[in-house]
């Protein structure tokens, strides 16, 4: 399945490379919070110039982690180090590190200009330099005729780009951005999305970017790390956190997914069918994710996105008779027309759903398939994923 | 629903009466050319000529805004901190205790304030006069600044400080240059409270007080006590006139400082 798998940039690959230093470094990091353990003995590795995602749902510790390493949190146990330097004990203040709020924590007192050249200020740069690199942050941002304004007297969109120019006047070493993008509409902030994947390779920059919102991650970062409960679950490109998910939380937290249990049974060629509960039978090619092969009888998931099943009105030519595997029979159930795409929620005769979704590549207003037509699911053999866990 | 039925107006109308009336005619009557304070003889400014002729009223009013300054500003960095260690510093040792001391003298009589600090200079030998009042005003007004920067403070966002620390600023220039502007209006008032609250204290002024530091409420009362002259109601009346200034450049100063949310 691997061969199918396309990175977006397929040259930039630092992880795949033994040779290639660490540019920060999470060494068995622990954070307690009194009982609560936020962060539970995790290591990670974020390459230089790389996108880094950290994502998970709220209270996973992504932010505890995004915290201890811009220095307003201490690791409770393990250390943290930046182009091999530990950073224990050296406070904010003292990081070659920039963070951009959430909320943009922009001062409300202070004009936009002065907001970017704040960082500046305190290292002691020249006035003439100051205003020099406040002007090209400036024009990065697009905000040039704004300088004067108060952060109030700004749109949402418009704040989120100070406070990444502020963040950046520095020129730090690592960028890290907390829910950048989570107080933008939609439609702004998936073109902030782009800008932002754009800017960074630009600029070269490190980045660590904390969200809960899988399409933010999936659009910018060259490596995500899905974190729950305090741990760091998969750390992997997008395309493979998608495709080749390590467990079902994975698997059901990025994207839409289909999940059935069934027994293993191990086939002669080295293929495995599963028998679900849901009643159909299921072979395919490939052993489970990141486990051993299971043995026969063993309870496994096969876990398969909508997108990647064929929804029709007849039997597919190629079929077996009779009970052919990845093939279901059902009716449809409900749909929901998303202009681009239909889902279709397909009721089987043991009472499972499973959904499928069909993109509408002709113009149709009629549906070609619509609610109560008995339907055939199919899919090929390497579509899916078998899980262990 | 009526907002102004007749009976809601007549309450109105007695009560603002009642409250402001008696000022009112205190400040018609410094302008009575007649000794007698009861009865209306003219306008004139005669009393207040006389008052800047009175070295005993003007040394009172020297000493009251003396000490009304100094205290008000010492209580003001003393409450501001004060106020910083209740909200910022967590659940330390004794943190309960703390806010409990630090509020105590806002719900303290006067009397007892007043009689406990004498005692305590008594003890300590302590000289009393200039000082002491101004000691005792610090340790009472202190708590109202408090207060009042603590509600600020509660409202305040922690990532301001945090953004200021993380693009280099230390500690104290944080303080200096993200935190205070921002609780400034707060502050501003506090100061505003202590000083007006220094400027009209009698009792415990009365208790600290010593030899050559009469202020202006002492001295008020003291005259009040050999008969009511127009002279009074003059230094009323420009009592008056300068704590309705503090009040309106308070309420000025917090509309035009209080720095809009950003959204």
């Amino acid at each position: 399945m691997a061969k199918t798998l396309g990175p977006v940039r397929r040259s930039f690959q630092p992880w795949n490379d033994p040779s290639e230093p660490a540019f920060i470094e999470l060494r068995n990091v622990t954070k307690r919070f009194g009982e609560f353990t936020a962060v539970d003995n995790q290591s990670l590795t974020v390459y230089e110039r790389e996108f880094f995602a950290l994502l998970g749902p709220s209270g996973c510790g992504k932010t505890t982690l995004l915290r201890m390493m811009a220095g307003f949190e201490e690791p409770s146990e393990g250390e943290i180090l930046l182009e091999g330097q530990p950073l224990t004990g050296v406070p904010p203040h003292r990081r070659p590190v920039n963070m951009m709020f959430q909320s943009y924590a922009l001062f409300p007192h202070m004009n936009v200009a002065d907001n970017i050249a704040f960082g500046l200020k305190q290292e002691g740069m020249g006035k003439a330099d100051i205003a020099q690199r406040v002007a090209e942050m400036l024009r990065l941002v697009k905000l040039e005729e704004f300088s004067a304004r108060k952060p109030s007297q700004l749109s949402g969109g418009q704040q989120q780009r100070v406070a990444l120019a502020r963040a950046l006047a520095k020129r730090p070493k690592v960028l890290l951005l907390d829910e950048p993008l989570g107080a933008l509409d939609k439609k702004l902030r998936e073109e902030t999305q782009f800008e932002l994947a754009d800017l960074q390779q630009d600029l070269g920059l490190t980045f660590v970017i904390v969200t809960h919102d899988q399409e933010e991650a999936m659009t910018m970062a060259d490596r995500i790390a899905v974190m729950d409960h305090g741990r760091i679950i998969q750390v992997a490109t997008p395309a493979e956190i998608y495709e080749a998910p390590a467990t079902r939380y994975i698997a059901d937290f990025v994207g839409d997914v289909n999940i059935f249990e069934g027994t293993a049974e191990p086939l002669a060629g080295g293929g495995l069918r599963i028998a679900t509960s849901a009643g159909f039978a299921v072979e395919v090619a490939a052993a489970p994710n990141g486990a051993a092969a299971p043995a026969r009888g063993d309870t496994v998931w096969f876990a398969i996105r909508p997108e990647k099943m064929v929804i029709s009105h007849d039997r597919p030519a190629g079929a077996k008779e009779g009970t052919a595997p990845n093939l279901i029979e059902g009716e449809v159930w409900d749909i929901g027309y998303l202009g681009d795409v239909s889902i279709y929620n397909v009721r089987l005769a043991s009472g499972d759903v499973v959904r499928a979704t069909r993109l509408n590549a002709d113009r149709e207003v009629e549906r070609p398939i619509t609610w109560e037509d008995r339907v055939w699911i199919s899919w090929r053999a390497d579509a899916g994923i078998v899980l262990a866990g | 629903m009526r907002r102004f039925t007749a009976f809601n107006l007549t309450t109105l109308t007695l009560g603002m009466a009642f409250l402001y009336l008696p000022i009112l005619i205190l400040i018609l009557y410094s302008f009575n050319a007649s000794r007698i304070v009861t009865v209306w003889g003219g306008f004139s400014t005669r009393w207040y000529v006389q008052l800047m002729q009175n070295e005993s009223i003007l040394d009172a009013a020297w000493v009251t805004l003396r000490v009304g300054l100094l205290s008000a500003t010492i209580a003001t960095v003393l409450g501001t901190l004060a106020a910083i260690a209740l909200v910022r510093s967590g659940r330390f040792f004794g943190r309960t205790l703390f806010s409990g001391m630090v509020y105590a003298p806002l719900v303290m009589p006067e009397v007892i304030t007043g009689l406990s600090l004498l005692l305590l200079f008594v003890a300590i030998n302590f000289d009393r006069g200039f000082w002491t009042v101004t000691i005792a005003h610090i340790t009472f007004a202190m708590c109202f600044v408090a207060v009042v920067v603590q509600s600020r403070l509660m409202s305040f966002d922690r990532s301001l400080e945090e953004a200021a620390l993380d693009l280099g600023a230390t500690p104290a220039k944080t303080f200096f240059a993200v935190t205070l502007p921002l609780i400034f209006p707060a502050v501003a008032a506090g100061w505003m409270l202590a000083f007006s609250l220094s400027l009209d204290d009698l009792v415990i002024a009365s208790f600290t007080t010593g030899p050559g530091a009469t202020t202006l409420p002492m001295k008020i009362y003291s005259q009040v006590r050999r008969g009511v002259t127009p002279e009074i109601n003059a230094v009323c009346t420009i009592l008056v006139a300068f704590v309705a200034t503090g009040v309106l450049a308070a309420s000025v100063i917090g509309k035009v400082r209080a720095p809009a949310k950003a959204p």
